[in-house]
């Protein structure tokens, strides 16, 4: 996984509330493996019509943020559905920090296993950070995690995050490595587990 | 040996410090089934937790592909369960799969299962069905388990009192490589219910009720525990219901202290204890509440008599208001935010502000789901439904085989073609159209799913939620319909 330290690019506004991973990735693409491109169709019921061609107004098609590698949006950013491919696709079109007031739960945990920072910022500061993108669209934001900042413009907003989730994004670090070295603590307590709670294995008879 | 696991379960396990001294603290089921499966916590406060059942489905395979990637192998394929649910045709014929990217899906499930010797509920298994019907119903889902899936509807499995929360794909991977997860411990919610239910109003009502109260995000960063003398009341199959939507208020998930319901409906089925070990079990079990005292992170309160039956308007679960009540109008939401999302979501609905929700007329239904597909769901649409012809086109799709075969014994299946609507196999259908069977654009549909997101029907589908009972009225009807009135009369 990459590690995230500091980002400084251009930042999209998604001023919508409850944006679900539905909308992230429509459930037709969930057959897709990754290595089909799962970035080309993000967010693709908003993005393009049912014909296929891309709508001017929404603010991912406008020529200053279609490179964003920044999205500022809503509250329950990543609600809904666990499919981690919304975040394969968040990260695939190139995104690799989300700022909202607050993520779905799941979301954000699939996000910090793919590198995608979710930045928590308060309703008033996304809700700034928003309006200044509306005048300056092309005003990049500068996003350091080690310090929680974001930089817009000449104003600078803190934002919170798992410190757990923060350690795991700096330092790239994978899940299974540590797991690993936990090893003999997981075979202690399935022996010990067995004997305390014998009715937790499924019967044979099924 | 003895002495240093005795040792490292004093250091790492804070409760247990703390019972051996005599310093017992009132601890809540939420504390209980936690502590119970943590096999260490780190200074940075994430645990690593014992995962009891893991249950997969044809969307994990990328899961799969990472094993594949890291020449990986299933730590404990005893304990993982897979079921073929979300691409299964529900109208079209099951064996020969018309279109070859679904026939794919499922084939590959079968391969990976196979590969790694785990039990798989396939398409010719009289077991098959949506996996959070059959957890429960083939007594692999039990009290005081941990439970896990890639499917944010896994929360479903709380209402026997397990911990059961949904999972992405790197965790799924993780689970199957290790039997174990990474989390931090979620705060703790008690949603007390009190008062009792009246006829007409079911634990959808209850669940879209507790959620146009706190909100989509109202329990984001809690496990809830649903109490209170209504939730006892519930049969499992409501509790499965309500449970199965605490992921809509944001929940890692919800639970329910289990009690005689519980263990009664445990009892016998396959995969449970039998004989001794379930006795021995349900004295387990019967430890598994909330102690008196017990301190809770956040507290919410509802009179199950003041709720009326429900039905939702816009694109959130949280867009949910009784029958007899109106559209919103932005124009009289006073924060700006909250004013555009209901105007994004009555466009996308098709609705203009101060509609009568009785005035809005539907084109099919849909019921189905995990939410809402299990006999009791089926029975009390066919209670509706029996004698009475539905204006619109409509699907029932079973939650299970089993669901299937019992509902055809009492006759419901013939209720539902006689009134017009259409019988067809078990999965995810509908609710989620990745099987093929979707709203058209622009369609209306009275549905008992859980989520009413614009475009998660098919694109361009605009979904009402609401109980099966709910849905029945608004066949018959031609539009969103108070049930109650249709109920006059009816045996229950």
């Amino acid at each position: 996984m990459d590690k995230f330290l500091r980002l400084t690019a251009a930042a999209c506004p998604l001023d919508v509330t409850n944006l679900n991973t539905d909308q992230l990735l429509p459930a037709r693409y969930l057959k897709w493996p990754r290595a089909a491109g799962l970035g080309k169709v993000l967010l693709q019921d908003l993005r393009f019509d049912p014909d296929g061609r891309a709508r001017a107004e929404f603010p991912l098609n406008r020529p200053f943020w279609r490179e964003a590698r920044i999205i500022v949006g809503g509250r329950n950013f990543g609600c809904g559905s666990s499919r981690e491919a919304a975040v394969y696709a968040l990260y695939d079109y190139g995104i690799r920090c989300v700022i909202a007031p607050s993520f779905g739960d799941i979301f954000s945990g699939n996000a910090v296993q793919n590198g995608l920072l979710t930045a928590i910022a308060a309703d008033e500061v996304v809700a700034e950070i928003i309006a200044t993108l509306g005048e300056r669209p092309e005003l990049p934001l500068t996003v350091d995690l080690e310090q929680q900042t974001i930089l817009c413009g000449d104003r600078s907003y803190n934002f919170t995050i798992d410190p757990v989730s923060r350690l795991r994004l700096l330092n790239g670090w994978d899940d299974m490595a540590l797991t690993e070295s936990f090893r003999d603590r997981i075979l202690a307590f399935k022996l010990d587990d067995q004997s305390r709670r014998p009715w937790a294995r499924p019967g044979t008879t099924g | 040996m003895a002495t240093n696991n005795f040792l490292y379960y004093l250091t790492f396990r804070p409760e247990a410090m703390a019972a051996f001294f005599g310093m017992t603290q009132p601890q809540t089921l939420i504390d209980k089934l936690w502590a119970a499966h943590e096999i260490v916590r780190r200074q940075d406060g994430e645990s690593l937790l014992w995962v009891d059942r893991h249950y997969v489905h044809e969307g994990s395979f990328h899961a799969f592909s990472r094993l594949t990637e890291r020449g990986a192998m299933v730590a404990e394929p005893n304990l993982t369960f897979a079921v073929a649910d979300h691409y299964v045709p529900t109208r079209a014929p099951r064996t020969n799969i018309g279109n070859p990217e679904i026939a794919r899906m499922v084939r590959q499930v079968e391969e990976n299962t196979a590969r790694h010797h785990i039990k798989l509920f396939g398409l010719d298994d009289p077991r098959q069905g949506i996996v959070h019907v059959v957890g429960p119903e083939q007594g692999l889902t039990l009290p005081g388990l941990l439970i896990v899936c890639g499917d944010s509807h896994t929360s479903t499995h709380g209402a026997l009192g397990a911990y059961a929360f949904g999972i992405g794909a790197s965790e799924v991977a993780h689970v199957l490589m290790t039997q174990t997860i990474w989390q931090r411990k979620p705060k703790r919610m008690r949603i007390t219910i009190d008062g009792r239910a009246t006829p007409g109003v079911a634990a959808k009502d209850i669940v879209l009720a507790i959620i146009a109260k706190i909100g989509a995000d109202g329990a984001t960063g809690y496990a809830i525990e649903f109490a209170g003398i209504a939730i006892r009341a519930l049969s499992i199959e409501g509790r499965l219901t309500l449970c199965n939507m605490s992921i809509e208020a944001g929940a890692r998930c919800g639970t329910i202290a289990p009690d005689a319901t519980t263990f009664d409906y445990v009892k016998g089925r396959p995969f449970a204890p039998k004989g001794p070990a379930f006795d021995q079990a349900v004295e387990a079990w019967s430890r598994l509440n909330s102690d008196n005292g017990a301190d809770f992170d956040h507290e919410v309160r509802l009179d199950a008599s003041e709720i009326m039956p429900i039905v939702t308007w816009g694109t959130s679960p949280q867009h949910a208001l009784p029958i007899e009540a109106s559209v919103p109008d932005p124009a009289r939401e006073l924060d700006p935010a909250r004013a555009n999302d209901l105007r994004d979501a009555l466009s996308y609905m098709g609705l203009r502000p101060g509609t009568k929700l009785t005035n809005i007329a539907i084109d099919r239904v849909f019921i189905g789901s995990c939410t809402n597909a299990r006999i009791e769901d089926l029975r009390a649409a066919a209670a509706v439904l029996v004698g009475r012809v539905s204006k619109v086109p409509g699907l029932v799709s079973p939650g299970s085989s089993a669901v299937k075969r019992q509902a055809e014994q009492e006759g419901l299946d013939r209720v539902f073609r006689d009134a017009g609507l259409e019988w067809g196999e078990s999965g995810c259908s509908m609710c989620v159209g990745i099987n093929g069977d979707i709203v058209a654009p622009g369609e209306r549909c009275a549905s008992t799913t859980n989520r009413n997101f614009s475009g998660r029907q098919g694109p361009g589908a605009r979904t009402h939620l609401m109980s099966p009972a709910m849905v029945a009225a608004a066949a018959v009807t031609g539009h969103l319909a108070d049930v109650r009135p249709l109920l006059v009369g009816r045996k229950l």
